[in-house]
């Protein structure tokens, strides 16, 4: 009943997608009506989408095994929290969760820019409307991925449950997170297509996108940050980053969004660089489908081998019209993508971006060609090869040092142009730091042995002072100007300059993590030691000792694990990594080797430390716990099967067994008493498993820094929603009736930054005349363009607004 | 123009490492009969209940996988990864001594569960 219900709900929800598109494209020429009727239209499938996802998970949370979803993914034994999340483990759900999150960002931005860029807007919706109504008719229509298809037969009675593996909290929010970071970057494709059609190449899509392409890197990169850590708590082998083509296939749009992110700064402030802002808007919104495409594709051999499906080819066809259809188009209109104006000087903040943007394609254009790899080397040679990590790790490792050092080089130089007197200025403090952190390593540590975590240091060194600098520069010329105590110029500057310090503090993340990634992969101690109880092994100046094994069982799984102590100089903790092994799901249990035949995974024991996490997992020896469990089941056989010279207990067993045999309504009770017994004897199995004193082999890893990672991807994601915060002048650009209003808003702002910037000494005297004559001139350009050719405005009224916004 | 040059030397870089760089997977087929001595990249997957414990060290065989095809037994010591089990697809490095591939120590890669299948398992 529901899931005809939901299926014709789907159905609906695409008719009305496709209707948007339609509608939207009726209303290209101003029939202002269309482009209402197909706005709300969008907004009414996000709120069938919505129906569709709350049937779904109500069908989880209420164990509806007809739902074949719910059956495959999910059993009564799977606990609540993660009933909810097992929707996005399946194929199909996952592609509602596309449809559903894009149905959420479309109806956002349609509603933030409903009296805005008229022009443009028809088309904007037209393509958000046609890619959510993609990936709607592609459940519908693509075969075996429909999320309400039943379950054929008779419904069972239980389900085949979540993989235990997915069973962790990131896991929970992990693939929402990459969705929703996928799926936002529709939002300034769409508006850069319906920009390109319509010839209105300003920086008017840009400045109505912008915050969803924030929203979309800010998502895009937390969730590759949960999965690296999922990976470094879950799975045991002790890494967060492996170089698979799944987890490639996410950095790749996070990557050029960065670029993405930096370079239309350029074309707000500057008119420059349209033609590469484009193919950037283009290439990210591609690369995101790539990833979509790659993890149900099949076409690569990954770690993730997440297996072919229909829907594959499928995705790569919307690929292929993006990439054609884009390409075109933006050749059709490279007149009017044409900037006049030119880099005015290699000193200044516009060409610091341009070559971060080279090394971020870089990045991009290498980890791609390492991720195809396999599909070149074989429409070349004939046989698929694939790269391993220290290829990958041979290129990216110096770029992210380039990159790390542009990083803290971009936000100390302002627009435009910078004299030789002010970059020596701001430039001499983060200089002179890095030159003593180079000194201190050296002198102090083994950094040096590792030229390129040494490099990487040094210069994160000086991105991070020079950044740290610029907040005390801008404090202290809030604090001139305004008085009042340090901390509180601080804020006021903070939070009047959101963009720019919310920026800032991305920066300050991204040298933080990159230095936890370079101390841990380069200072790394790993080393595997096989104990017996008792006994104990020293791993980097630490002593580990094996005080005794544990072990436990329930319904669900056996788990061995151990107790470990842990000497570090005056400093002794205790860790207890564990194993578990379950029993597969969705099957009636047949016996206690059924423990051992299922997924098993890893509890890490983890000390996390400022300094360096000491990270150890265990890999018991099992070889005892299967032979016992072998014979244990061969003596229930015999048992049931009433074999003479049994013990006593076993006789009731087997006349109990004979019984329900015979009168099926004593199967029950007869089956909870084996499967109680059998529970029992596993306990004295695992009893037996402690006192045997079984060696067991240990993975020890001492992890310098790595906590850092951690913690830089959170400030990064702070900083992000920092710039993301709209600030109060911001809630009037927000609010501008008009794009004039809004490059009205723009220039002040532009010209404020410059007195800021001026004021916290990055612009000398003479550089700041120049740039604020020049400003001012413009704005008085925009104030004349708004009021017609009639009333003059002057350099006053610019002078009386820019400073009204307090 | 230094962008540019830049670029085609990244790229002309990228092409000739990575075809050095590169290692070839075989499956258990293309190594039957294998000369002893050489170091290859073998994948395939693990024969359902084929896995045996005999204290540190991880008896199993490994089948084409597409299935079919010749069983090759396999010798392994190290670290197994948590997803490793009978049915999942395995890459590991070693060397074919007597019939048996023998695994380098802490070499074995399991792939993560199969999420995405549509085919009913």
């Amino acid at each position: 009943m529901t899931a005809s219900l939901g299926s014709a709900v789907l159905a609906l929800a695409f008719l009305a997608l496709v209707f948007a598109a339609v509608a939207a494209l009726l209303g290209r020429n101003g029939e202002r009506r269309w482009v209402d009727v197909s706005r709300r239209t969008v907004y009414a499938a996000c709120g069938l989408l919505t129906v569709c996802v709350v049937l779904i998970e109500v069908a989880f949370a209420g164990d509806n095994f007809s739902f074949k979803i719910v059956q495959q993914h999910s059993s009564i034994e799977t606990p609540e929290f993660y009933k909810l999340a097992a929707m996005w483990s399946s194929q199909e759900g996952s592609l509602l969760l596309w449809a559903w999150v894009l149905s959420i960002a479309s109806s956002l931005a349609l509603y933030v820019t409903r009296d805005k860029l008229r022009e443009i807007v028809p088309y904007a919706t037209a393509v958000l409307a046609g890619v959510a109504s993609f990936f709607t008719g592609l459940m519908l229509f693509a075969g075996g991925v429909n999320p309400f298809a039943r379950t054929p037969g008779p419904v069972p009675a239980d389900g085949i449950g979540l993989n235990p593996l997915l069973q962790h909290p990131s896991m929970m929010i992990h693939p929402p997170m990459l969705y929703s970071g996928y799926v936002a970057f529709t939002i300034p494709f769409a508006f850069a297509i319906g920009a390109l059609v319509t010839r209105r190449l300003d920086a008017d899509w840009i400045r109505a996108t912008r915050r969803f392409a924030l929203v979309a890197w800010a998502f895009l990169g937390f969730g590759l940050l949960l999965g690296a850590r999922w990976s470094y708590t879950e799975l045991g082998w002790g890494g967060y980053w492996a170089w698979d083509p799944v987890e490639n296939a996410a950095l790749m749009p996070w990557l050029i969004g960065t670029a993405f992110l930096h370079s239309i700064m350029v074309q707000e402030k500057r008119g420059m660089l349209k033609v590469w802002n484009a193919c950037l808007v283009v290439a990210t919104f591609s690369l995101a489908l790539l990833g979509t495409f790659l993890v149900r594709s099949g076409v690569l051999q990954s770690i993730h081998a997440f297996g072919e499906s229909t829907v594959g080819p499928y995705i790569l066809g919307l690929i292929a019209v993006v990439l054609v259809g884009s390409t075109a188009l933006i050749v059709s209109r490279l007149d009017g993508l044409r900037s006049p104006k030119r880099i005015d000087s290699l000193a200044s903040r516009e060409s610091v971006f341009v070559v971060n943007n080279l090394l971020l394609v870089a990045l991009c254009a290498t980890i791609f060609w390492g991720t195809f790899f396999p599909l070149i080397s074989e429409l070349f040679t004939g046989t698929k090869s694939s790269l391993a990590a220290p290829w990958f790790d041979h290129y990216t490792t110096p770029l992210a040092i380039l990159l790390v050092l542009f990083t803290g080089i971009g936000p100390l130089l302002a627009w435009r142009r910078v004299s030789w007197a002010s970059a020596r200025r701001v430039f001499f403090v983060p200089a002179i730091a890095a030159a003593l952190a180079a000194c201190g390593l050296l002198a102090l540590s083994d950094a040096g042995s590792k030229p390129w975590a040494f490099a990487l240091f040094v210069f994160a060194t000086f991105a991070l002072v020079g950044l740290v600098q610029e907040f005390w520069r801008g404090a202290s010329a809030r604090r001139a100007l305004a008085g009042g105590s340090r901390s509180a110029a601080l804020v006021a500057v903070v939070s009047r300059n959101r963009r720019r310090y919310g920026g800032y503090i991305v920066h300050i993340g991204i040298a933080v993590l990159l230095i936890g990634i370079a101390a841990s992969s380069s200072f790394q101690t790993k080393r595997d030691v096989s104990l017996r109880p008792g006994q104990s092994a020293v791993v980097d100046g630490r002593t580990v000792t094996y005080v005794r094994p544990t072990a436990r069982v329930d319904k669900l799984a056996f788990t061995a694990g151990a107790v470990l102590r842990v000497a570090a100089g005056s400093e002794t903790f205790t860790l207890h990594p564990t194993r578990r092994f379950y029993r597969p799901t969705g099957q009636p249990a047949s016996g206690i080797f059924d423990y051992f035949a299922g997924e098993s995974d890893s509890e890490i024991g983890l000390r996390t430390g400022a300094g360096s996490d000491f990270w150890t997992a265990e890999q018991p020896d099992i070889s005892g716990l299967q032979r016992h469990a072998r014979s244990a089941d061969a003596g229930f056989k015999a048992c049931v099967a009433g074999v003479p010279g049994t013990p006593p207990q076993c006789k009731a067993v087997g006349a109990l067994m004979r019984a329900a045999l015979a009168n099926p309504s004593l199967r029950s009770p007869a089956l909870a008493k084996i499967e109680a017994l059998q529970l029992q004897t596993a306990r004295q199995i695992a009893a037996g498993y402690v006192s045997e004193a079984t060696p067991a082999t240990f993975r020890v890893i001492v992890n310098p820094l790595v906590t850092w990672m951690w913690i830089g991807g959170l400030i990064a994601l702070a900083g992000a929603l920092i710039g993301l915060w709209p600030a109060r002048r911001g809630r009037r650009a927000l609010t501008a009736d008009t794009e004039l209003e809004a490059l009205k808003e723009a220039k002040y702002r532009e010209i404020r930054d410059a007195e800021l910037d001026h004021a916290a000494g990055k612009l000398s005297d003479e550089d700041f005349a120049l740039l604020d004559a020049e400003l001012r001139s413009e704005a008085v350009e925009i104030l004349d363009r708004a009021n017609g050719n009639g009333s003059h405005r002057d350099e006053p009224a610019v002078a009386a607004e820019v400073g009204s916004g307090d | 123009m230094v962008a540019l040059g830049a670029a085609v030397l990244l790229a002309a870089a990228l092409v000739y490492t990575s075809f050095s760089a590169s290692s070839e997977a075989k499956e258990p087929s293309q190594l039957i009969g294998a000369a002893p001595g050489t170091s290859y990249d073998m994948t395939g997957k693990v024969v359902p209940g084929s896995v045996r414990h005999h204290g540190q060290e991880l008896d199993f065989q490994v089948a084409d996988r597409e299935g079919g095809g010749p069983i090759l037994p396999v010798t392994y010591t190290g670290t197994v990864p948590d997803p490793f089990r009978g049915g999942r697809e395995i890459v590991l490095t070693g060397e074919v001594e007597h019939g048996t591939f023998v695994g380098e120590r802490d070499t074995l890669v399991t792939k993560c569960p199969s999420k995405f299948t549509t085919n009913d398992s």
